[in-house]
């Protein structure tokens, strides 16, 4: 395949930043789109042009350090994956992509296609925890059963890998899906039920406080979250949130 | 040679750890809160780590060279973690699980270490659930096993195949909840570059900051090194793209022995590779062979004929596969231990029955347990067993119930179904057993200074179970380091704060940014992974699954020349003082570059097969590994003496006390 990239390049968090094109040869259908990153990447250098700086670690879907807005699409046209796992298989002979960093005013950018995501640590410091002391002496882990449904529902919202990819999909920038995933997990549990109301507001209040946006229901995040979190987290912790707000 | 102290208390085996503790110096609270501990990693290992420091009082300063601590390459592990816990009444005891880690280490491990480990696992599965880890359950809301390689119970907790995720995510929340008390300083995109001593002692790092390319300073008391393992001295592994070896690598010049560096596990089940773009291999979890045969065609037709694409896997007869694992290893079939798998799996491609065009993959078939599954569900639901179609959707419901996210990661990446058609594998590098030396204390070779997890070479011998790594992990994070350490940080209450402003500190800051500038300013003509894919195809080919006196020796000499190479022409284009990834690559394939002749070394000079490291030379009959007890039952430590081929060995000689030592088998 031939291609035309059009990648967003900036220098630092104080440049402006503008769209640059590479066009780019021979790849093959079975490439993964950061494998091809890398091609492009290796041709720069030998060139010596900087190579385009991006996020990654794992490379299969799992530590959320991968980003990219592909084509207007949070992770890429492809559903349920992250951007490294987007195959250049979803894409034809001679298209033009379009390559941009998350946008969000709580995720400025560092450098190229690099942003900085630490205000979704410091949610989870204000309350995405449960306090047990890590000493080892708590009760048998088989000692409170828990019905396989709740398990398996806490299980699912607990999967979220932090990407951020709900946060770029939304016209507000809102994180509810994150913060509920993390709010649903515990409260599904009766290990999280204890301190679940403070947990709800204080998660909250800081998700509000770092900049991120309302939410008004387009579902634009549901779409893209690479890990299928479910809107329906986002009705539970509202729910959470307005009983600990009367309870106050 | 000098004789290394493992320092394991005296005492029956089963009271060693309880009566150790009892017995060990601790820091009052009052003076806790004047120590300051370093930890450099926020895997299972750092992140546990540091959140117990933190928590029993420790003023702990935590790196990592990702954004967030969350993302440390733990967060990819798949199968599970082991716990004596027998919950499934089947027999398992805490010297069973010891038992079956000895063993399968193949007798080159640490009693005392690994019967600890087995006593603490059961601790790990409580405190987990505690922390609202969400472990897969049954129907009555107890907790789930599964069964791994090389055991005959069913001891491994699970979370479907993200295990690694919710554990690591377990120790993230319990740290988050130490930064927010302000005990724990987390460091984000930052990377230990080397370690200070003073008087001999650890007590500081030099850490780039990532983003702004500044050069800082850390004191402490004490430095915990939590790196994780060098598996991507190979280039092509399963391990995160920036899993390196650099922290232990820079302690290792600094006075830290490095164990049994060839000791490396190359895991049976992976995706092959599909071209020389491939960036990196991924892992199909271990737990798939619970439910899924091994098998290549019996006849050299049939191969032809798949890899000329006119014949399916699906369409040859049951009579024309040939199910080698079940063949040749009756008692274990498909669940032998990883190096006897994948051993197996290339003995067969050798032989040329490999599956796929590059005649480097065997098939892992779930038809039979889709068949089971279904059978079993289409009864309980009162319908027609006989229905095959009905039978295949029900069948794989619950296969994908148990495996779903590893057969949705397999299709995206091979474009196959594998719920229809077989999943085609090959072995691929996966963990490292090898690492820095440590003592009962999981100190090193240098005072003041640890290493845990994966980094540290203590328990696994030369050969790990599956679902161990995440319980060593644990166990040393949570259970075992935050008593240890004690001991020594109780000589330090009246030390009073470390100063950064010292001789040895400028030292070794001067030392990091020559390295930098000199990497920037080299200006040659070749990549980084020119360099890095150049060294992992030495690694693969003379010090992989098979490995030769002649072909090691080739290694050394290879390593060698493509080192001084790479200081003449590699390129890394960019400045220092600001983010730049391909200056974070060239540190750490420097560092390769140097570990792997180390390897090399490690491997010529044990003339025996064991475990993961099997030498030519050194093969029973039946081609299976054959120890030398006689003159090898050593921990192999390493003490760097300029160049890496000439460092001077230390043996830790293996005493087996509890364990009678036996020819490893699995048939
Ligand atoms: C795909 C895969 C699946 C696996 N599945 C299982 C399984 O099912 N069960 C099991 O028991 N084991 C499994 N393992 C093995 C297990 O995951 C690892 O051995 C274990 O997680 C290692 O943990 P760790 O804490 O030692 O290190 P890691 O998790 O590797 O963490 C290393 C940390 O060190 C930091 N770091 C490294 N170098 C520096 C530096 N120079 N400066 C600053 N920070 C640095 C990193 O940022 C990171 O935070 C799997 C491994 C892989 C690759
Ligand atoms: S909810 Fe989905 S999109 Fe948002 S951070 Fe989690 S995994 Fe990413
Ligand atoms: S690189 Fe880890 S999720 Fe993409």
């Amino acid at each position: 395949m031939k291609l035309t990239l059009k990648i967003w390049r900036q220098k630092n968090s104080t440049d402006k930043g503008s769209l640059e094109t590479y066009p780019i040869s021979d790849v093959s259908e079975h490439m993964s789109f950061l494998e091809m990153l890398d091609v492009l990447n290796e041709e720069l250098i030998e060139k010596g042009i900087e190579p385009v700086a991006f996020d990654h670690d794992c490379r299969e879907g799992i530590c959320g350090m991968c980003s990219l807005y592909i084509n207007g699409e949070a992770h890429g046209p492809d559903r349920r994956v992250t951007t490294c796992q987007l195959h250049m298989r979803k894409f034809n002979d001679g298209d033009t992509i379009f390559i941009e960093p998350f946008r969000a005013n709580a995720f400025p950018v560092v450098k190229d296609l690099v942003v900085d995501r630490s205000s979704f640590d410091r949610i989870q410091q204000a309350g995405g925890f449960v306090s047990v002391n890590t000493s080892g002496n708590t009760q048998d882990a088989n000692s409170i059963p828990i019905p396989k449904d709740d398990a398996d529902t806490a299980f699912d919202a607990a999967t979220c890998i932090g990407c951020g990819a709900c946060v770029a999909s939304c016209k507000n920038s809102s994180a509810m899906l994150f913060v509920s995933a993390k709010v649903s997990q515990f409260s599904l549990l009766p290990q999280g039920q204890v301190e679940a109301k403070e947990r709800v507001l204080n998660m909250v209040n800081k998700m509000d406080e770092e900049g991120f946006g309302n939410c008004t229901n387009t579902g634009a995040c549901e779409v893209e979250c690479p890990k299928g979190i479910s809107l329906d987290n986002i009705s539970r912790m509202n729910r959470e949130f307005l009983s600990a707000n009367i309870k106050k | 040679m000098a004789k290394l102290n493992s320092g394991v208390p005296k005492g029956e085996l089963k009271d060693k750890w309880t009566q150790y503790k009892d017995s060990i110096d601790l820091v009052n609270p009052a003076n806790k809160r004047n120590i300051d501990v370093i930890v450099v990693g926020t895997g299972l290992a750092g992140g546990s780590a540091s959140a117990t420091l933190a928590e029993l009082g420790y003023n702990v300063k935590t790196f990592c060279y990702q954004d967030s601590p969350r993302r440390a390459h733990s967060i990819a592990a798949q199968g599970g973690i082991n716990a004596a816990k027998n919950y499934q009444g089947d027999g398992d005891s805490t010297y069973r699980l010891f038992y079956d880690t000895v063993k399968g280490g193949d007798y080159r491990s640490r009693e005392a270490n690994v019967y600890r480990l087995a006593e603490v696992s059961t601790n790990i599965i409580d405190q987990c659930v505690a922390q609202g880890v969400p472990f897969a359950r049954d129907y009555g809301g107890l907790l789930d096993n599964r069964s791994f390689g090389g055991v005959l119970v069913s001891r491994t907790f699970y979370a479907k195949g993200q295990t690694g995720q919710q554990l690591l995510l377990g120790a993230y929340s319990a740290m988050n909840r130490q930064i927010a008390r302000g005990k724990i300083k987390m460091h984000n995109r930052h990377e230990m570059l080397d370690v200070v001593l003073v008087d001999g002692k650890a007590r500081g790092i030099i850490a780039r900051n990532l983003v702004t390319g500044e050069i800082e300073r850390h004191s402490a008391h004490a430095v915990v090194i939590a790196s994780g393992g060098y598996g991507n001295v190979y280039f092509l592994s399963t391990n995160a793209m920036g899993s390196n070896t650099t922290a232990a690598w820079k302690i290792h010049k600094k006075g830290a022995f490095f164990a049994n560096p060839c000791y490396t596990q190359i895991h049976p089940t992976c995706i092959p590779r599909s071209g020389d773009y491939q960036s990196k291999l991924t892992l199909m979890s271990e737990s798939l062979r619970n439910d899924g045969r091994i098998w290549v065609p019996k006849n050299m037709d049939d191969v032809k004929a798949l890899r000329e694409g006119t014949l399916k896997a699906t369409n040859i007869k049951e009579e024309d596969r040939d199910y080698y694992l079940e063949r040749r290893y009756p008692a274990f079939g498909n669940l032998v231990p990883r190096d006897v798998a994948s051993r197996a799996a290339k003995e067969r491609c050798d032989a040329g029955y490999g599956v796929n065009q590059t005649g480097e993959a065997v098939y892992l078939d779930f038809s039979s347990a889709i068949t089971r599954y279904g059978k079993e569900q289409a009864l309980l639901k009162g319908e027609d067993e006989n229905n095959h179609q009905l039978v295949k959707k029900l069948g794989q419901e619950i296969v994908k119930s148990k495996y779903g996210n590893l057969f949705q990661m397999y299709e995206k990446i091979v474009d196959e179904n594998p719920y229809e058609t077989p999943m085609m594998i090959y072995p691929a590098v996966h963990y490292t057993m090898g690492g820095v030396w440590v003592d009962y204390n999981l100190m090193t070779t240098v005072p003041g200074l640890y290493a845990i997890g994966e980094a540290n070479f203590s328990d696994h011998g030369s050969n790990r179970l599956g679902a161990s790594a995440l319980m060593q992990g644990l166990a040393d994070g949570y259970f075992v380091l935050p008593y240890t350490i004690g001991d020594y940080l109780s000589d330090d209450i009246r030390t009073g704060s470390i100063s950064t402003d010292s001789p040895e500190f400028d030292e070794a800051e001067n030392n990091v940014n020559k390295l930098l500038d000199q990497l920037i300013n080299n200006k040659g003509k070749h990549s980084v992974d020119y360099y890095h894919k150049k060294l992992g195809k030495i690694m693969w080919d003379k010090c992989g699954m098979a490995r030769t006196e002649t072909g090691l020796k080739q290694a050394i000499k290879e390593i060698k020349e493509l080192r001084e190479d790479f200081w003449k022409n590699v390129i890394v284009p960019g400045n220092r003082n600001e983010l730049n990834k391909e200056l974070e690559k060239a540190g750490r394939v420097a560092d390769f570059l140097e570990l792997g002749e180390l390897f090399a070394k490690d491997a010529l000079t044990r003339n025996e097969s064991c475990g993961g490291h099997f030498r030519e030379e050194y093969a029973t009959k039946e081609g299976e590994a054959k120890r030398d007890d006689k003159n090898f039952t050593f921990v192999s430590a390493w003490e760097y003496a300029g160049e890496p081929s000439e460092a001077k060995l230390h043996k830790e000689e293996l005493e087996f006390e509890n364990i009678a030592v036996k020819e490893r088998s699995y048939k």
